[in-house]
């Protein structure tokens, strides 16, 4: 048992030093998956066990009866007839109830263990508090609260939370919801995937030590784009945090050189769906651009963030990402042209 | 008792070759109320269809092949693994067991016929007109793409606007009616039917299992019918059961169908489970080891198996208490089930193993059945499976299932009853060539993706990331699924020209000891000359050994 701790403390630690894209449930960064990891070692061992034990008793069956000599389409002779035992039954009926038994009491104080709400002490802060809105194929973060101030802005695909340390744990509580189907939440580094299903609010607890970028994405299936619904959690020091949260809860950028860009915008229907903060485009049903330059990545975190990507965005989103509920609109070059300007400057 | 001299045998058995001109075969195969024709009409029907899921399977792996690649476009991969699941539980799985069930059950129970013949007939054809009606929603301009489970309120008209939907509700209601009819049908005859002497406690242990899956038919089936009606009251009469924005839930469509989808597991393997307990002790020449607590396992699995459905729900945020029960039930399930396989193995120890094509079959299905069914209990330890549910942990898990348990079974028993459906034998050549094809491509296909699972890769994606080291393990897979693919043809080509020109059977080539090997091969179509009397659980050997007959023992 010591031995699967240790490992299971040991992959923590090499977590630190995975490359970016690290996706593996045996990474964990977290107490909750690395929870998760000492289970299922445990749970390997038993099963490798087994495996060795039965698949050894199979082979070994057949290596010693398997009928030779005679001809091969002929019955072999009838041995004795051995027609059960009680005792045997009994016995390879308790063994398997022990391990049972056993494998009943590890998983429940694992249950326990995972996407578990904080301990109340001095040394854990305010949880920060995001609901989390699943919709076709996109991810929405609403800020609530943090450190018990309260926050009210809204952001997309790119969820920053802050690093815990050992002095000070700083939670998130994510508040799981869907606009339309169901989705799921999974970053596999830092804990097992909760579901976001209408009419219902699901609760996860994210905390880990490790700052970086984790990745994971929308594992049930919700449509044409699942498979592009990429999930991104940045975790910042609590420095670079409270900086990002400063730089979001402003309004947009409104830099006097992009005045025709803006107004281009603001005169298509970009505004029915999108919202930029500070401006009339107040839609609630696709992805906040108010600061959309502070994001990596575009379309739920399928192609980097960059002019030439976005300009081909706008042109047609259906190019990058078939099936999207963004239509093509079939804008002249030079308002084209103004209004990824204009993007380009929402810092 | 042996039935040697049936003159007009031959003329009337569901086989008989050519002579008769095609109109007149096509008219008694069509107006057919025998028990054999309906068997074979089945397991013809599943072998169709278990092509064309075969090459949908196809279609997705050389999408997956690598992460860049744009063979298949999003919506039509989500259709395709959508029929493909459908098409392999509904239209494959269930008819091709009551298909070879329907075949030898009255044979086995020394009953000239089903309870209920008509019924029965109406089962097949009602099964057939529900997987083409499914199959016609592609006259929508294009499948369903909701997933097998179907997720509501992805079913909504909101999310699904074209009738593909319906016809696919449609079909597996009707499709439902068949399966439904058939385990009426099983459990009276079975209950009803029997030979002379033939108590319930002496009955063949591949008809116990038959009972028993049809008993979980009976509880498990109807819940779905009800879900998918309420599915079409949504859809065209604006009812609002999934409908969430207008007070419907989307749990409750979960709840539904995993009550009907996790005994629909069972539903899958215990004919399964029966089929090999013939067949190991034929091959082994050993009496089956523990009859009763084979029987009492059965029985244990088929009702525990009703209560564990949630574990398919672990990650919808249920409360730990409820998660916890869930674990313990499911855990519960590998108890009856292991004794089964201890059982297997103890009575091939101390026999005399003669490796036929049956028992090849069989040799698969144990040593694959068991890995489904250990990352099974890894699955239903809910931490564990909150990462693994939904991954690509889970496809490797339940292909390793139906296809090292219920696909290797199915096949033993094809090529066990072979014989007596059409009076001569597979090709063992052939058949050696489809089970190492299978076995190899089936490990190199469905091991890989455990192993992307756990690297974080979900299931039902039609495209990947290129840095996510996923691609790999993908290609594996893609290599074994073409590597797998021709033993499928190989299979379907030894069915054909065996019935043509494979050795003569006769009656009982195996030298096994139920009643089904007493008569002609095929049989007439009044499978019996005389019904038997029985006395014990294995009748021919007490023919075939007069001085040491098994009931003594029994
Ligand atoms: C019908 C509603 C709708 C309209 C109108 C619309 N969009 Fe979008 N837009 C969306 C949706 C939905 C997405 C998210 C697509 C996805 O990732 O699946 C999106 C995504 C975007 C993104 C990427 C955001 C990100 O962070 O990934 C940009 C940029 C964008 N839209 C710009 C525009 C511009 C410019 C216009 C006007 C010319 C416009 N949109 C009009 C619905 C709309
Ligand atoms: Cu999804
Ligand atoms: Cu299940």
């Amino acid at each position: 048992m010591s031995g699967v701790f240790a490992s299971g403390n040991a992959l923590l630690a090499a977590a630190a030093e995975e490359p970016w894209h690290e996706l593996s449930i045996f990474e964990p960064a977290s107490p909750g998956g690395a929870a998760i990891v000492r289970l299922a070692l445990l749970v390997l061992a038993v099963a490798a066990l087994i495996f060795l034990v039965v698949e050894g008793i199979l082979f070994y069956t057949i290596a010693r009866f398997r009928h030779r000599g005679g001809s091969s389409d002929t019955p072999p002779p009838e041995p004795p007839q051995v027609y059960g035992s009680n005792p045997i039954e009994i016995a390879w009926t308790v063994a398997p109830a022990l391990i049972v038994f056993f494998l009943v009491l590890v998983s429940a104080r694992t249950l326990w263990e995972v996407n578990a709400a904080p301990a109340t002490s001095r040394n854990v802060i305010e949880p920060l508090t995001v609901t989390v809105v699943g919709r076709q194929w996109w991810w929405e973060y609403r800020y609530q609260s943090y450190d018990g101030r309260k926050l009210a802005f809204i952001t997309a695909n790119e969820l920053h939370i802050p690093a815990s340390s050992p002095e000070r744990s700083r939670p998130t509580r994510l508040l799981l919801e869907s606009a339309d189907v169901v989705h799921s939440f999974w970053i596999p580094r830092l804990e097992g995937k909760v579901d976001l299903i209408p009419g219902r609010t699901n609760q996860l607890w994210l905390k880990t030590d490790v700052t970086g970028l984790f990745l994971g994405q929308c594992a049930e299936f919700c449509g044409t784009q699942h498979a592009h619904m990429l999930l991104r959690v940045v975790v910042d020091s609590p420095e670079d945090f409270d900086k990002w949260l400063a730089g979001q809860a402003l309004p947009a950028v409104d830099d006097p050189q992009q005045a025709a860009g803006r107004e281009a915008f603001l005169s298509e229907s970009c505004v029915n769906c999108h919202r930029i903060r500070g401006t009339t485009a107040r839609g609630n049903y696709a992805p906040d651009l108010t600061h959309l330059m502070s994001r990596q990545t575009l379309a739920s975190g399928i192609i980097p963030l960059d002019e030439t990507n976005l300009r081909r965005w706008i042109h047609n989103p259906h190019d990058i990402k078939p099936g999207c509920l963004m239509p093509a609109f079939g804008l002249s070059a030079e308002k084209e042209e103004l209004i990824v300007q204009y993007l380009l400057s929402l810092k | 008792m042996s039935l040697a001299d049936h003159p007009s045998a031959h003329a009337d058995a569901p086989t008989s070759p050519a002579g008769v001109d095609l109109a007149s075969r096509l008219r008694v195969w069509t107006t057919t109320v025998d028990h054999k024709r309906v068997g074979i009409m089945y397991v013809l029907m599943a072998v169709v269809f278990l092509v064309i899921g075969g090459v949908e399977a196809v279609a997705m792996r050389i999408q997956l092949w690598s992460s860049d690649l744009e063979v298949i476009s999003p919506d039509v991969f989500n259709q395709l693994f959508t029929m493909h699941g459908t098409t392999m539980v509904f239209f494959v799985g269930m008819p091709i067991l009551i298909g070879i069930g329907n075949y030898v059950v009255p044979l086995m129970i020394g009953a000239r016929d089903m309870a209920f013949p008509r019924l029965n007939a109406l089962g097949f054809w009602v099964t057939l007109f529900g997987g083409l009606l499914t199959y016609f929603s592609l006259a929508t301009g294009g499948a369903p793409a909701i997933g097998w489970f179907a997720y509501a309120p992805l079913t909504e008209t909101t999310f699904a606007r074209s009738a593909a939907v319906d016809f696919w509700a449609l079909g597996l209601i009707v499709a439902g009616i068949g399966t439904v009819t058939a385990a009426m049908n099983f459990v009276a005859t079975i209950l009803a039917m029997r030979a002379p002497g033939m108590t319930l406690n002496k009955i063949p242990f591949f008809t116990w299992t038959m009972l028993w899956t049809s008993v979980q038919i009976l509880i498990a089936v109807p819940p779905l019918t009800a879900a998918l009606v309420m599915v079409l009251f949504d859809r065209e009469l604006g009812a609002h059961f999934f409908d969430v924005q207008n007070g419907g839930s989307a749990l409750l469509w979960q709840h539904l169908f995993w009550f009907f989808g996790h005994p629909e597991v069972y539903i899958l393997i215990l004919p399964v489970f029966g089929m090999v307990s013939e067949i190991i002790p034929v091959f082994s020449r050993k009496v089956l080891f523990g009859y009763e607590f084979m029987a009492a396992a059965t029985m244990a699995i088929a009702f525990i198996s009703l209560g564990v459905w949630a574990h398919h729900m672990f990650a919808v945020g249920l409360s730990r208490q409820v998660d916890l029960f869930f674990i313990v039930a499911s855990l519960l399930v590998s108890i009856p089930t292991g004794i089964k396989f201890f059982n297997w193995l103890a009575t091939m120890f101390g026999g005399r193993i003669w490796f036929a094509s049956p028992m090849l079959f069989c040799f698969g299905f144990l040593s694959m059945f068991l890995i489904g069914g250990l990352t099974g209990i890894m699955l239903a330890l809910a931490p564990f499976d909150f990462q693994l549910t939904d991954s690509y942990f889970v496809v490797g898990h339940f292909h390793w299932v139906l296809i090292g348990g219920t696909l290797f079974g199915t096949f033993a028993g094809i090529h066990y009853w072979y014989p007596k459906v059409t009076g001569r034998m597979l090709s063992e050549r052939l058949a050696h060539w489809q089970f190492w094809l299978l076995y190899i491509g089936f490990f190199v296909t469905f091991a890989p993706m455990h192993v992307a699972g756990m690297l974080g890769m979900p299931r039902r994606i039609f495209s990947y990331e290129p840095d996510r080291a996923w691609e790999i393990w993908n290609q594996l897979a893609t290599i074994g699924a073409l590597i797998q693919a021709p033993s499928y043809l190989i299979f379907v080509y030894n069915l054909v020209s065996s019935y043509r020109h494979g050795k003569i059977a006769g009656d009982d080539p195996w030298d096994a000891w139920t009643l089904e090997w007493t008569t002609s091969s095929p049989p007439p179509t009044y499978n019996f000359g005389t019904i038997p009397t029985v006395h014990s659980r294995r009748p021919l050997w007490d023919t075939k050994h007069p001085d040491d007959p098994d009931w003594q023992y029994e």
